[in-house]
Formats: structure tokens, C-alpha cells, sequence
């Protein structure tokens, strides 16, 4: 088998178009995921068991159904009732959703380890619960899980490639398109995986760096 | 300066009522039980307004559970209790008695300060800002009248120089002073103190004593004290109640209590910490 310098010059132009809506779907994504796994894991600290039991179920039938599954019924079942979002939307949503389900445990934990005295400090100062929970007890708790987020983000990094079974033309997309007609397969698969390499292996370098740091 | 920066309530125009040895607080029938485990049993105690109590007992006698209650972190299973003529547990609808509401307890809440054992500062904000939390966002003090409050109780704890440290970088004295300052900063009319130097080395006692010595000497806030230090006691104390089972078997003066106690008990407790 030859290796093919100027293949992977050719394929160069899709590259980057593929690495730039890999690294759009991760943002947005992650972004999403932040978001929503803090809306669960408060709710599932809430007073009201009206809250909590539908927000358990959400989170449980989410993390425990598969991404690829997920994705697909967005794709495919949304517009059926109406509702028809672009490939790129729907994947971000998918990727959102489904690691929300982890990020939401994540911030559990950090929440669980603000010492009780925390709570009780910001009762006896009778501060509002959007003060309590925004300037005592959410600083508090993520800076404790901020490498364990970043963590979830390298593994949804590696999952974005799924985006691609909708129509997404992230990296993989590109480098499948590309190959189909060119027939280089070698040239263009080793060049996104050293892609994903050379993103991923630094990024949980640096979290282990900010593990040492943040988490006493 | 203006007539209000003066960093605590010593005068008569402050929102805070003078002590006129009135009755502040008033526990009534109160009965707390953790599962099967009846700590207060019935309890009957009041404090007059500009008193300082101390609260002495064996271990699980039941004295952090009397703080917990009048600081509302914890319900007791029966009776009422009454904080300047409110119910702090109840409120009064239709002029039927009902459980106290969110916000209802949140306004009786401000009256009370509470100073903790484990200090329990904000470790995200700096000294000034754990102090300026509660006055911005409770009070609603603007920004500058809050910070000028918190540097004065600050100056008053001997700390004014420390109020961009983190509360990590300050000795385990120094954090019960800000946190000391960061209770009067509400102007409560009653300062709960929960064994505020046991978690202390002992070289740093004297300097958190030595400030609320001044501030029960000097303001007319009323104080409810737990503590071992038993010269503290003696000192700032106008009375001592002697905790058992759930029961207050005796009180008086601290002169009576510490030299001629009446009660086989307290006199039991006393030879065994004096
Ligand atoms: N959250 C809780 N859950 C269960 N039991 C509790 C709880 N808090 C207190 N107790 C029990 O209540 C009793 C009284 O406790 P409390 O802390 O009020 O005693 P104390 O007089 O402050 O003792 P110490 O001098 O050791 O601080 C003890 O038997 C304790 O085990
Ligand atoms: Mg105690």
C-alpha cells in the first residue's frame, strides 16, 4: 500500500471545513450540556417531588438509551411531528441532551461535597436561595468538577463523529465524501484520526493540570 | 461621618430596639426529637432583651439544639417559639396559628446573628465581601453603605487590614473574628454563639474572647452563648442556664451558679470542667 502526500494536500480543503463544524457541534454541544446538567441536578434538589420524579426519569432513560439512537429519533421522528431542524441543530441538541444526562451527575457530586456548613452559614444570614445557590454554593461546587466536565467534553469530542449518520459534515463526513471519490482511504482516515489525537491527548493533559489544581 | 456609621447599634435610633429588658425571646412547650431520641422534652426558657446567657450542660445535653432552633436550620417537633414578639415557627393567619411560611420566617430570621463552631465563611469571597453579602443583598444597603459598615465591624475585630485576604489565608482566630463581624453586620438583636473558640488552638482564644467581651460590654445586643470557657462565661454573663435531659434544672447569676450551685447535677458538670 503507497502513502500519498499529495492526497492528503487534496483532502486538506475539507479538512478544515470538517474540523471547523466538529469543533462548532463540541462548543455548542458542551455549551448545552453545561447548561441543562445544571438545570437537572438542581431540580433534583428540589422540595418538590413534582420536580424530581419527571426530571429522574428524563435523566435516566437519556443516559441509558444510546447516542446513535437518540439522534436518529431527532432526526427522524421530530419533523414527523412537525418540528424540523437543520442537521447541524439537531446534532447539537442530540450531543447536548444525552451528555447532560452525565454533566447533571457531575454537578451532583460537587454539590453534595459543599460542607453543610455552607448552607447553614447562608440560612443564618437568611440570603435568597438565587444568592445561596449563585454566590455560595455553585462557585464552590464547580470549581471542584471543572476538570471532571472538561473530562465529558473530551469524550463528546470523540463522539461527534456520530453527527455525521444525520448528515453532518463534520471531519469523518468530509473524509468519507472524500475518499468515495477518490478511493485514498489510508490518506484521509489517518489524517482525522491524528486529528483527534493531537485535539484530545493535550485537552486531558491540561485536565489532569487543572485536577492538581482546583480539587483539594 | 454620617450619624449610621458607627459599626454597631449602640444608639436608640438604630432599627435595632434598645435592650429595655424586655422579653426577646421565649420558648414555649418546645419538644425536638431525632427519631426516638426526645432531646428537648417540653422545654420552657426565656431570655429578657439585652442579656447575655450562657448555656452550660453535659454533651447531647441539648445546647447546639436550642441555637439550631432559634436560628430555624432545624423544626421542633412541638411547641412555639418567639423572637420579639413573633413567632419564629408559626404565624398567626385569620388568628389561627399555622406553620410559619418561607417568607415569614425569613423576616423573623433577620433579628437573630449566629457565629458558628466551625466559623463557616464563604471560601469563594474575600473577608470584605463575606461580610458585605448579607447587608447588599438582605438588607438592601447599597454597595458603599455596606462596605463602609463591614470595614468598621472589621476595624472593630482588629482586622481592617485583612479584607481582601480569602478566609484560607487568615489563622483559624482571625476567620472567627470576620465571622463574628460578618454576623453584626445584619445588626441582629440577638447573637447566637455556638462554642465559637473549641475549634480554636489555644493561643488563639483569648483575641475572639477578648472581642466579644467587647461587644457584650459595649452594645446592647442580647447573647445567647454555649461555651466551655467558663471565665468567659463568668464574665460576660448575666445568667447561666444549666442544661440536663432536655430540662433547664437551674439558672441564676454566674456568681451563684459557678460558686454555690444547688442542683446535685450542676455541680457534678462543674467539677468536672472547672
Ligand atoms: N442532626 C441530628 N440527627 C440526629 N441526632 C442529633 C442531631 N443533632 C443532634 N442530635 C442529638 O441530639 C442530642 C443533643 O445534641 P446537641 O448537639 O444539641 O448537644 P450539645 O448539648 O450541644 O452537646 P455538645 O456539648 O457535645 O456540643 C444528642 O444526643 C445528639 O446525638
Ligand atoms: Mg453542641
Amino acid at each position: 500500500m503507497n502513502w500519498d502526500w499529495s492526497a492528503v494536500g487534496d483532502f486538506m480543503p475539507m479538512f478544515w471545513d470538517g474540523l471547523l463544524v466538529t469543533l462548532q457541534a463540541l462548543v455548542l454541544g458542551a455549551l448545552l450540556a453545561f447548561a441543562l446538567g445544571l438545570v437537572w441536578a438542581m431540580a433534583q434538589r428540589s422540595g418538590l417531588a413534582v420536580v424530581r420524579w419527571p426530571v429522574n426519569v428524563i435523566t435516566e432513560f437519556v443516559r441509558n438509551t444510546p447516542l446513535l439512537v437518540q439522534l436518529f429519533f431527532l432526526y427522524y421522528v421530530l419533523p414527523e411531528w412537525g418540528l424540523t431542524l437543520s442537521a447541524m441543530v439537531t446534532g447539537v441538541i442530540g450531543l447536548g441532551l444525552h451528555y447532560s444526562t452525565y454533566t447533571a451527575e457531575v454537578y451532583r457530586a460537587g454539590i453534595d461535597g459543599v460542607p453543610a456548613g455552607q448552607w447553614e452559614a447562608a440560612t443564618a444570614l437568611s440570603l435568597p436561595k438565587s444568592r445561596t445557590w449563585g454566590a455560595v454554593i455553585l462557585p464552590q461546587a464547580i470549581r471542584r468538577v471543572v476538570p471532571a466536565l472538561g473530562n465529558y467534553v473530551i469524550a463528546m469530542l470523540k463522539d461527534t463523529p456520530m453527527l455525521f449518520v444525520i448528515g453532518v459534515l463534520e471531519m469523518l463526513g468530509e473524509a468519507r465524501q472524500f475518499a468515495s471519490e477518490t478511493f485514498l482511504t489510508v490518506e484521509v482516515f489517518t489524517v482525522v484520526g491524528v486529528a483527534f489525537i493531537v485535539i484530545s491527548y493535550p485537552a486531558s493533559l491540561l485536565m489532569r493540570a487543572l485536577e492538581r489544581r482546583l480539587v483539594r | 461621618m454620617s450619624a449610621d456609621s458607627t459599626p454597631l447599634n449602640t444608639s436608640k435610633e438604630t432599627a435595632n430596639p434598645a435592650a429595655d429588658g424586655s422579653e426577646l425571646i421565649r420558648f414555649d412547650k418546645v419538644t425536638k426529637r431525632f427519631g426516638s431520641n426526645t432531646v428537648l422534652d417540653s422545654l420552657d426558657f426565656t431570655v429578657n432583651s439585652g442579656k447575655h446567657v450562657t448555656l452550660i450542660g453535659a454533651s447531647g445535653s441539648g445546647k447546639t439544639t436550642i441555637l439550631r432552633l432559634l436560628m430555624t436550620l432545624i423544626k421542633p417537633e412541638e411547641g412555639t417559639i418567639k423572637v420579639a414578639g413573633d413567632y419564629l415557627t408559626h404565624e398567626e393567619r385569620d388568628g389561627e396559628l399555622v406553620p410559619a411560611g418561607d417568607r415569614h420566617v425569613r423576616e423573623v430570621r433577620k433579628k437573630i446573628g449566629m457565629v458558628f463552631q466551625q466559623f463557616n465563611l464563604f471560601p469563594n469571597m474575600k473577608v470584605l465581601r463575606n461580610v458585605t453579602e448579607a447587608p447588599v443583598h438582605v438588607l438592601g444597603l447599597s454597595p458603599d453603605e455596606a462596605e463602609e459598615r463591614a470595614r468598621g465591624l472589621l476595624d472593630l475585630v482588629g482586622l481592617g487590614d485583612r479584607c481582601d485576604a480569602y478566609p484560607s489565608q487568615l489563622s483559624g482566630g482571625q476567620q472567627q473574628r470576620v465571622a463574628i463581624a460578618r454576623a453584626l453586620a445584619m445588626r441582629p438583636q440577638v447573637l447566637l454563639l455556638d462554642e465559637v473558640t473549641s475549634a480554636l488552638d489555644p493561643e488563639l482564644v483569648a483575641g475572639v474572647l477578648d472581642v466579644l467581651r467587647d461587644i457584650a460590654h459595649t452594645t446592647d445586643i442580647t447573647m445567647l452563648c454555649v461555651t466551655h470557657e467558663m471565665n468567659f462565661a463568668r464574665d460576660i454573663s448575666d445568667d447561666v442556664l444549666m442544661f440536663d435531659a432536655g430540662h433547664v434544672i437551674e439558672s441564676g447569676p454566674p456568681e451563684k451558679i459557678f460558686s454555690e450551685p444547688e442542683h446535685e447535677r450542676t455541680r457534678e458538670f462543674l467539677s468536672a470542667v472547672l
